[in-house]
């Protein structure tokens, strides 16, 4: 199969999970899931994922580690984070940092 | 005075659908950037409907990783929308049917978050704030998905854009409102060095799959804590 088609395969195989997913949590009986330390693990996945995937996000072109105008764009952003800025304000801000380090030839 | 009430948990849901499909755009702009097309991006968007999965699903394709990795680390974000699932049943019980699916479907961070923050008494704010917020977001979501991967496909290099950096803005931003426990910071700090170090020796997507371990890890091992609550400052769908 071409890469487009293993692509597609893998949007329909996640949408069916995330759907699967939410619907399981309908249907199971309370006392399956009514554990702490299952209840506190899914939280932590979810933090833990998010976590890593903002860092290679930031700090990796393919298997390379590297510093670029990504740094100083997650700096802002953290930055607007903490100043309590809304979601796309964020992102925006991040975007247009690393687009005007480029712009300059930085990074 | 019970439609006064009522009123009030219809804004919520509107301006808490807004907010949420504003970001829609980025998720948009930046799949087609990740490698996607716009059937591919609206495919997704429709059948996930749940943020965090699908920016997830896009970071791991666009940094080369391998598709299964993707829906992997999709699975794995989502499920916490099981356990808001669990949370919603009780409220949305009888239910049956072609009904409970696509209430399933619209079980997400924001729409728990709106209805379990009704009182605990009033069954019909909280099934308004849930049905309300459900279908608001996956309406203005959806819409703005698309809007951000049309867009995305005009503007030719995205990095020239800065959409890389906006790609680890957006998990940042997505992590940010679930840190408040001295716990959740250990596990945040603890995936992202081991993150950063499977970086350079295995293949793209391996990284963030294991650095769930590490939540697996704490998460059995830590004292009580309170179960996951969805918030409702800027979380994702």
């Amino acid at each position: 199969m071409s890469s487009d088609a293993w692509l597609w395969v893998a949007v329909i195989a996640a949408g069916v999970l995330a759907w699967a997913t939410k619907f399981v949590g309908h249907v199971v009986p309370q006392r399956l899931t009514d554990h702490p330390r299952i209840q506190r693990t899914a939280l932590l996945v979810t933090v833990a994922l998010l976590a890593a995937l903002a860092v290679v996000q930031t700090f990796s072109v393919g298997t390379a580690l590297v510093l670029d105008a990504r740094v100083a764009a997650i700096a802002v952003a953290a930055l607007a984070l903490a100043l309590r800025a809304p979601f796309i304000v964020v992102v925006v801000l991040a975007a247009a940092t690393a687009a005007a380090l480029r712009a300059m030839g930085i990074g | 005075m019970a439609g006064v009430k009522l009123d009030a948990v219809r804004q919520q849901a509107l301006s808490v659908s807004l907010a949420t499909g504003a970001y829609g755009i980025s998720l948009g702009a930046l799949a087609i950037a990740a490698g996607l097309d716009v059937w591919q991006t609206m495919a997704l968007s429709l059948i996930v409907f749940s943020g965090g999965s699908q920016f997830a699903f896009i970071g791991v394709i666009g940094a080369g990783g391998a598709p299964l990795a993707a829906v992997g680390t999709s699975f794995f974000l989502g499920i916490r929308n099981g356990f808001y699932g669990v949370s919603l049943a009780p409220l949305l019980r009888p239910m049956l049917g072609l009904r409970r699916a696509w209430a399933a479907q619209l079980t997400i961070d924001e729409s728990t978050a709106v209805a379990l923050a009704q009182p605990e008494g009033d069954r019909a704010a909280r099934l308004a704030g849930f049905w309300w917020t459900g279908t608001g977001v996956f309406v203005a979501w959806n819409l703005l998905v698309l809007v951000g991967a049309l867009l995305g496909q005009r503007i030719g290099d995205p990095t020239a854009w800065g959409l890389d950096a906006a790609a680890a803005a957006a998990f940042l931003g997505l992590v940010w409102p679930r840190l408040s426990s001295r716990l959740a910071q250990g596990v945040a700090a603890g995936a992202a060095v081991m993150a950063l170090a499977l970086t350079p020796v295995t293949p793209a997507g391996v990284p963030i799959l294991a650095a769930a371990l590490v939540a697996v890890i704490a998460g059995w091992r830590a004292p009580r804590i309170p179960p996951p609550t969805p918030t409702l400052h800027e979380v994702p769908s």
